[in-house]
């Protein structure tokens, strides 16, 4: 290896190292977690207190409503967690838990990454010229996201430089940077495995985040064609999705929900490749089921491609479709919840140690239950034409993505901050972390299941004109929500303190705090450039822990 | 690096491009099935439309077909160049595939010409004002198809120009393969829009 000394630049900004691209996407996923929360808390408060001016930001109208409900959605899914769990954990973990050097093509990753940060910059952007950010909702649904086709023939550069086609030009870099991202993973993964790791001794986020790969490359392809598709309809008046030129608004919905449901499972199974590794090695105990679990898996991948269109129930679709995709809905529940089984049982009868990834990773599976299940009532379409676009709605996918992104983002941080950075992360800020936030966060999402039952519609800027949601325990749980949001995302203060001040002052994690398996734990903290003094040949699987006759209770992959 | 036992495990079991390039041409090939699923569906609702694809020239869009399947035959025999290593003969063969993406470039701006010049472009206003919009969205889905077809067959010229400098400094000589599977895709998806577009009347 040869021993040149990098500049600052190629070392730290430009680089092709997947140790710092993968910081890179998980830091810039990061700081957009505090975007989206911060139009949340906007927007919340509008909602609990109607017409007055709010803290930090001043008042906000119908139309920045509008706008900043719809931006909310689009960053907290494709800015915070595919950057975060996919990409950023991706290429932080997968090189070192396959025990190689690097990704498979370094270029390609570094330029991903910057196609990403272009594709933010332009996010950004679109809030502030003419006309502000795009207002139609996160699902772009025509005709609204068209303005209405009220221009047949617009001007191509100013309409191209207004919210919508700005965002849809954001998110279409941010899919190409992903689309390259999971080539990546995928050809390093198959190629650069180290010598023994056989596809069935790899860890579980691997397997689960190529999956998840796969899964975004089979499904996202259909929405860029659609996606350009209704970026000319905005921008040159072609009639693509609009009814008056002989098109149908119908055909984006089911482009968009073509990718828009896998992409759950996308952001959901590196969720719970983090939340296995975590339980195994914080049980002391083989995970469950291992191979069943990758099976399961599968299965819930090919699946996942067949149920989108139980998002369109009310859209007009044919009965008989409807029934098909309620009952496809029904059945990806049945890997799902046996995944989430197998996780249990492993916690069954294990030597269980109460270390921060595990807490985070507990509280993440019971409440994710709650939003599974109630998953399961909005499959069914008799029910859900009646909870559909309420706030029903909205807790279920809170319930779902709250705990799959955020809890799953910190269970990640507290078990690899040491690996990445050497030192370990408090453990008693941590508590107190975890306690507020998981407590606001049910604060926040459960009442909304009981407002949405009640038939509060979502995407409404104020209430006064709908007298039964004016009275009764509605305005009280908006306000009850809207603090517990206020709590939640100031509670994040504690755990940004304790990244930066572990940064200097935690304590030193040595090669493997956790006394963990998996190859990255066998390297320096943090890993070296190249990532491994001498290269490591693998044995066995990724959670022998506890084996009978062995002194010590777990047993690296890498250990004859 | 002082005790390395095993080395880094580079390409151990398939070409590293290679399974690059089949994963990306996967992800390529859904981009466009979706959009001729729309296409077909679309297809399937408005027979009206044959009417108005009556309005290209299958003969101009037959030529440009076996403009592009000659040129598949031109990059397979730089391919087989490439195996030998035979600087000049790749050169030359490269040349002639990405000038026969010229010719077809050419003959799909003559066809373009010719349609623009009787009305028929990306909205067709003179159709839409005739009351006819179903048709005016042939048009769009027409110039929409070809369009990002003719986008891929320029970039993968681009592809072969950078893989032939690569050759001249005899070095990666693998990536006239890679262009070459490029290629082959570019031109696999036209056989698909070619009779979709042009022959179905």
């Amino acid at each position: 290896m040869s021993t040149t000394k990098e500049g600052f630049w190629r070392k730290y900004v430009f680089s092709t190292d997947h140790k710092i691209i993968g910081k890179q996407y998980t830091i810039t996923g990061l700081i957009m977690a505090l975007v989206g929360g911060y139009l949340a808390y906007v927007f919340r408060m509008n909602l609990a207190f109607p017409g007055k001016a709010i803290p930090v930001f001043g008042e906000l109208g119908p139309q920045q409503y509008n706008a900043f409900v719809t931006i909310h959605g689009m960053i907290m899914f494709f800015w915070v967690a595919m950057p975060i769990l996919l990409a950023g954990l991706g290429n932080l973990l997968i090189p070192l838990m396959i025990g190689t050097d690097d990704m498979a093509f370094p270029t390609v990753n570094m330029i991903s990454f910057w196609i990403f940060l272009l594709s933010t910059i332009i996010l950004i952007a679109s809030f502030f010229v003419p006309g502000g950010a795009s207002a139609g909702g996160w699902t772009l649904y025509p005709p609204l996201s068209a303005n209405g086709y009220v221009n047949e023939s617009p001007d191509f550069f100013p309409t191209l430089f207004s919210g919508t086609p700005l965002l849809i030009l954001a998110v279409a870099l941010e899919f190409t940077s992903m689309l390259m991202g999971g080539i990546n993973f995928l050809t390093t993964t198959i190629n650069k495995r180290a010598p023994g790791l056989t596809p069935f001794r790899l860890p579980l986020y691997v397997w689960f985040s190529n999956i998840a790969s796969l899964i975004f490359m089979f499904s996202v392809g259909p929405l860029v064609a659609g996606a350009l598709m209704l970026l000319m309809d905005i921008v040159t008046g072609t009639g693509f999705y609009n009814a008056y030129r002989g098109g149908d608004p119908i055909l984006f919905q089911h482009l968009f929900w073509f990718f828009g449901h896998p992409e759950v499972y996308v952001v959901l199974l590196p969720s719970l490749g983090v939340t296995a590794e975590i339980i195994s090695t914080f049980s002391r105990k083989p995970l469950f089921a291992y191979k069943g679990i990758i099976y399961l898996a599968l299965i819930a991948a090919v699946l996942s491609v067949v149920v989108w269109a139980h998002h369109q129930f009310i859209a007009g679709i044919d009965p008989r479709m409807a029934t098909f995709f309620s009952v496809g809905t029904i059945i990806i529940s049945i890997p799902f919840a046996a995944i989430i089984l197998s996780f249990i049982s492993t916690l069954w009868g294990g030597a269980i140690r109460l270390k921060m990834p595990m807490l985070w990773a507990i509280a993440g599976m019971g409440t994710f239950l709650v939003g599974g299940l109630t998953g399961l009532f909005l499959g069914s379409s008799t029910f859900d034409i009646y909870a559909h676009d309420t706030y029903f709605v909205v807790a279920h996918f809170h319930f779902v993505l709250i705990p799959v992104v955020f809890f799953g983002t910190f269970a990640a941080i507290y078990y690899w901050y040491p690996k990445f950075f050497g030192r370990m992360l408090d453990e008693r800020l941590g508590k107190i972390h975890l306690f507020l936030t998981v407590t606001s966060f049910i604060f926040f999402a459960f009442p909304l299941f009981f407002s949405g039952l009640g038939g509060e519609h979502r995407r409404i800027y104020e209430y006064s004109s709908f007298n039964s949601l004016m009275i009764g325990p509605y305005p009280a749980i908006r306000v009850i929500s809207t603090v517990a949001t206020i709590i939640m995302i100031s509670s994040q203060l504690l755990i940004i303190i304790n990244v930066l001040r572990s940064y200097r002052k935690g304590k030193i994690a040595g090669k493997n705090p956790w006394e963990s398996n998996t190859l990255e734990w066998q390297t320096d903290s943090p890993p070296p450039h190249g990532n491994f003094e001498s290269y490591p040949e693998v044995f066995r699987g990724a959670y022998d822990f506890s084996l009978p006759g062995k002194e010590k209770d777990f047993f690296p992959q890498n250990e004859k | 690096m002082s005790q390395t036992t095993v080395s880094v495990p580079a390409a151990r079991y398939i070409p590293q491009g290679r399974l690059g390039i089949w994963i990306l041409i996967a992800g390529e090939l859904i981009i466009f099935g979706g959009l001729i699923a729309c296409y077909l569906l679309y297809r399937l609702r408005f027979p009206e439309w044959g009417a108005q694809a009556a309005h290209t020239s299958t003969l101009l869009g037959a030529i440009n077909t076996l403009v592009l399947l000659t040129s598949s035959y031109t990059i397979v025999r730089a391919h087989s160049a490439s195996l030998e290593r035979e600087k000049t003969k790749i050169i030359k063969w490269m040349i002639a595939t990405i000038s026969l993406g010229f010719v077809f470039l050419a003959i799909k701006t003559i066809e373009y010409s010719n349609e623009i010049s009787h009305g028929f472009t990306l909205t067709s206003p003179s159709l839409v004002k005739a009351g006819d919009s179903v048709g005016a969205n042939f048009w769009s889905f027409y110039y929409f198809m070809t369009g990002l077809h003719a986008t891929h067959v320029i970039v993968g010229m681009i592809i072969m120009t950078a893989a032939i400098f690569q050759v001249k400094k005899e070095k990666n000589f693998h990536r006239v393969e890679l262009a070459g599977l490029y290629w082959h895709m570019v031109d696999i998806i036209w056989i698909f829009l070619f009779p979709l577009l042009y022959i179905a009347k």
